[in-house]
């Protein structure tokens, strides 16, 4: 910050990052988008440049400062700058899920009142027009891709072009108003409005202030030390945190460049074009490449299929040593690099993640094949855990410390505690504001003293410090033995199996664990294709002996994983069944989301889990099931009830 | 209607004056008679389409619209004028593009390659200019590359463009076609058949394109359908074909209540 016209102490709000970046180095990229073909950039002079007149448009439209203004569409630079421009006015931008439907948005906008819509191009504007009489603080809309709108009523209805036009023809009176307006903002103004997904009743409001995202921003980037030359891709959704704080907040606070996608078909040929270096992903994506590299790999050539195979088995032996900077032997290192000639580098290269210096997921657990997988090529990929309510961060892996089963230490600046019930609990300077309009929410949540329940539970490793999730705080309880019970940790480490689609792990109040387990029918299918193996229905194949067994070698090879674990040793699994029929969501057993209604299936199921707690070895059994069109029908079976092994935690721990 | 008047539609664009006029028509293959005195205009600015039984001489009689065929007996008239018999990349200058019914994109290249071939007549460097890409030859080549990719983000297909075209379904290929068509620029575009072989979601958003080409550039377009719902929602004007002959012409809703129309679809009891 050499320049005389900034000062650390005017850097309280976006607008005064983006006027230090224009100044202090202009003409670096800001934002690219790919269109037309070609990648077009926007320096941050240009982007300054575009605020401001964006600003100005906004103000000779009529925002008002408080005004909210609804932003939807995919990730773009005109709207990553039109958030910017809002904030310069006084108004907060509410980014929105571009594949919401209208009355998902409906509550959202009526919510906060929005006065204003920008909106991505006629798909958006037509979700708008639908809902617009319910919304009574609607005022005027601003479109980007005016295509197919051109016999729409332009009475409410301005193009972007049209705004910025009318900005940079706008009198002394608006500006001086836009000066006025941005001095004004301070470190506690709001910076944007997020709304939660809400798996538990409506959506919340989430305020964050400047202070919130500038300095989460501020830590983070010194934490994996960010810097002007990083490339980020944006490509996940902007009404999400993560995106915010990634492609706004940080962006800004380091000045590294933001790169839009041409479309979401298009998304696997930019990031290669691009190549990141810093880079974000839910476990979904790693998983999805990961899936499409091993299917390709199978067509392929004998010669190409022995060296990737050849050269992987190295990699998962040595690759994650190396990139943590462990010793290793001359030899394996050798044998390394001339697997990054052969096979790492051009799998890097075609997966876009030749450059990738910092990579996260975060969101849910990764299966530890897929974590290791990226890691051992040499990918540093590493694990956060945060939520909206946080900016983000509240815990990530330093360099070197990177583990599948952590989520790392306490990010700086943030204070994390255990509380009684297991639940984690967090103070930071990300912390939010307030749940809009929601002040007994806000009180639920957050303490008086700044503490936030994060509504998970999970602990601190001594050894390490670091932290381990284990599961939503409510399901989390206590077995009769008074030890630890978290279903969805064990049934996370089940279903990273392949063959294992969904499992539903009972203990609460009991002596010991029992399990239903629900066959993944295209991986068991093919396996069974594979091996001879006749089958005419679902509920044969989950009956097969050696699917059972299949099964069976699967549970207890978590058991003894989870043996090693000394607080949740107690949660292996004695018995298990494997179901007849899928857990549905049409049989009110699964969520919409495809998560596990633990209570419902425990009723419904009631006689199985008396028969894996009483010792039979076989049960009758018959189930309601719904069919795709509303008829019921009922399916009867005979199950059995397997016994898998368990280990002695006391023997573990003396090895 | 007199040939110079526009009128408004319901729907608020304004259709001009007629661009193409043919004049009883008539086409013979030998001893068969595939079109016979046939007269229909096309107006500026609107969606004309075609319609018939299998047989009736639909896409003869787009044929003879694209210079392709030439009339035995008739006259055709393109913007006032008697168009003489031309040859198909003369048809091509003057602003009328086709696609066809049965695909005829170069398997072998790349999309972006197929739909810059609808820039070729524009292209006027040299032959030697254009093998050593130099001077004109690169200038023009990004001209033309900046409309090709203008439709090519018009139709969506950015994520294929570089996919050679063999390697596409059936419902893309027939878009890029019609990329391939708008990248020419034409003033009147000529589809056969657009939405033949595909499923519903793919005729959606064709429908969608061809309105969406019509509102943004203005093009004229003619397009022989079979799929009546199709027909009835993007059409201006319909001309109903059976063997050979015109049996109707006006309005979606005028042919729909056309008893002609209605017994050469459904059949007429011979007693």
């Amino acid at each position: 910050m050499a320049q005389p016209t900034t000062d650390t102490k005017s850097m309280v709000s976006l607008p005064a990052l983006l006027r230090k970046n224009a100044a202090s180095f202009g003409s670096k990229a800001a934002f690219r988008e790919k269109e037309f073909g070609i990648w077009q950039t926007w320096s941050w002079a240009k982007a300054l440049d575009e605020a401001e007149n964006f600003a100005l448009g906004l103000i000779e439209l009529g925002v008002e400062q408080g005004d909210f203004v609804a932003i939807l569409g995919r990730n773009r630079p005109d709207l990553y700058i039109a958030m910017i421009a809002i904030q310069m006015v006084g108004a907060t931008p509410v980014p929105q899920y571009q594949d919401s439907v209208a009355e998902e948005m409906e509550y959202v906008l009526a919510h906060c009142g929005a006065k204003f819509v920008i909106a991505g191009d006629q798909e958006q504007v037509d979700k708008i027009l639908e809902i617009e009489s319910k919304l009574p603080d609607f005022k005027q809309m601003i479109y980007l891709d005016g295509r197919g709108l051109r016999k729409y009523d332009h009475s409410k209805l301005h193009s972007f072009v049209s705004i910025t036009e009318n900005g940079k023809n706008s009198g002394s009176a608006s500006k001086s108003t836009l000066n006025e307006r941005e001095s004004a903002l301070t470190y506690e103004s709001t910076c944007v409005m997020l709304y939660t997904s809400g798996t538990t009743g409506k959506p919340k409001g989430v305020v964050l202030s400047n202070a919130n995202i500038i300095e989460t921003s501020k830590t983070t980037c010194e934490f994996d030390d960010l810097k002007q030359s990083d490339e980020i891709l944006a490509y996940l959704p902007m009404a999400w945190v993560g995106d915010f704080i990634f492609s706004v907040g940080q962006a800004m606070w380091s000045g590294f460049c933001v790169n839009c996608p041409e479309s979401a078909d298009t998304l696997s040929n930019d990031l290669r074009e691009i190549g990141p270096t810093y880079y974000f992903a839910p476990p979904r994506v790693f998983e999805m490449q990961l899936t499409n590299v091993m299917i390709r790999m199978e067509d392929s050539g004998r010669f190409k299929k022995w060296l990737f195979d050849y050269f992987m088995e190295h990699a998962r032996r040595v690759g994650a040593d190396i990139l943590d900077g462990k010793s290793v032997g001359f030899g394996s290192r050798l044998k390394y690099f001339l697997g990054e000639l052969t096979v790492y580098g051009p799998l890097k290269n075609t997966l876009g993640f030749s450059k990738v210096r910092v990579g996260y997921t975060a969101g849910e657990a990764i299966g530890p094949e897929i974590f290791e997988f990226y890691r051992s090529l040499g990918i540093n990929l590493k694990q956060l855990y945060g939520q909206t309510e946080a900016s983000v961060f509240i815990t990530q892996q330093p360099d070197g410390e990177v583990r599948g089963d952590t989520v790392g230490v306490p990010t700086p600046g943030v204070d994390v505690r255990i509380g009684d019930n297991g639940e984690v609990y967090y103070k930071s300077p990300g912390t939010f504001v307030e749940y809009y309009k929601n002040p007994e929410s806000t009180a639920d949540t957050k303490d008086p003293e700044g503490w936030v329940a994060t509504g998970d539970a999970g602990f601190f490793e001594e050894d390490t410090g670091h932290l381990r999730i284990i599961d939503r705080a409510k399901d989390v309880a206590k077995m009769s033995d008074g030890s630890m019970f978290a279903p969805k940790y064990v049934e996370n480490k089940l279903k990273f199996y392949p063959n294992i689609l969904e499992a539903v792990v009972f203990g609460a109040g009991k002596e010991r664990c029992v399990a239903f387990i629900n066959i993944d029918l295209s991986a068991v299918g093919n396996w069974a294709e594979r091996n001879n193996i006749a089958y005419s229905s679902y509920q044969e194949l989950a009956g097969h002996p050696k699917v059972l067994e299949a099964i069976q070698s699967h549970v207890e090879e978590v058991n003894s994983s989870i043996a090693k674990d000394k607080m949740l040793a107690g949660c292996q699994i004695h018995r298990f069944l494997v179901l007849h029929k899928e857990l549905d969501a049409d049989d009110g057993e699964l969520t919409r989301t495809r998560k596990v209604r633990r209570k419902i299936i425990a009723d419904k199921f009631e006689d199985l889990i008396n028969a894996l707690y009483d010792g039979s070895s076989s049960i009758y059994t018959e189930t309601e099931v719904t069919y795709e069109d509303g008829r019921k029908g009922k399916i009867s079976a005979t199950l059995q009830i397997k016994d898998a092994t368990t280990n002695n935690v006391a023997a573990i721990a003396a090895q | 209607m007199s040939n110079t008047d526009g009128y408004v539609t319901e729907d608020g664009r304004t259709i001009g004056g007629v661009v193409m006029e043919m004049k009883n028509i008539t086409l013979r293959f030998g001893g068969v008679t595939a079109i016979k005195d046939i007269t229909f205009d096309i107006r500026e600015g609107e969606i004309r389409a075609i319609i018939g039984p299998n047989g009736a001489g639909k896409s003869s009689m787009l044929n003879v619209v694209s210079g392709f065929y030439v009339p035995q007996e008739g006259e055709v008239f393109f913007r006032g004028e008697k168009r003489p018999p031309l040859k198909p990349f003369e048809v091509a200058r003057q602003g009328i593009a086709r696609t066809f019914q049965n695909i005829a994109l170069f398997e072998g290249m790349s999309v972006l390659d197929n739909v810059m071939t609808g820039r070729l007549t524009q292209m006027k460097a040299g032959i030697v200019s254009q093998s050593i890409w130099r001077g004109k030859a690169e200038k023009e080549e990004v001209e033309n590359r900046e409309i090709c990719e203008r439709v090519i983000d018009f139709l969506e297909i950015q994520s294929i463009r570089k996919t050679p075209v063999s390697r596409l379904p059936y419902g893309l290929k027939k878009r890029v076609e019609l990329a391939r068509a708008l990248a020419s620029e034409p003033k009147l575009l000529l589809l056969d058949e657009p939405m033949a072989g595909m499923n519903v979601e793919e005729k959606e958003d064709m429908s969608r394109f061809i309105l969406d080409v019509n509102d943004e550039f203005g093009t004229t377009i003619a397009l022989i359908e079979h799929d009546m719902g199709v027909v009835m929602d993007l059409s201006d004007r319909v001309v109903v074909m059976d063997y050979g002959k015109k049996i109707g012409d006006g309005t979606p809703s005028e042919v729909r209540n056309n008893q002609a129309v209605i017994d050469a679809y459904l059949g007429v009891s011979h007693d």
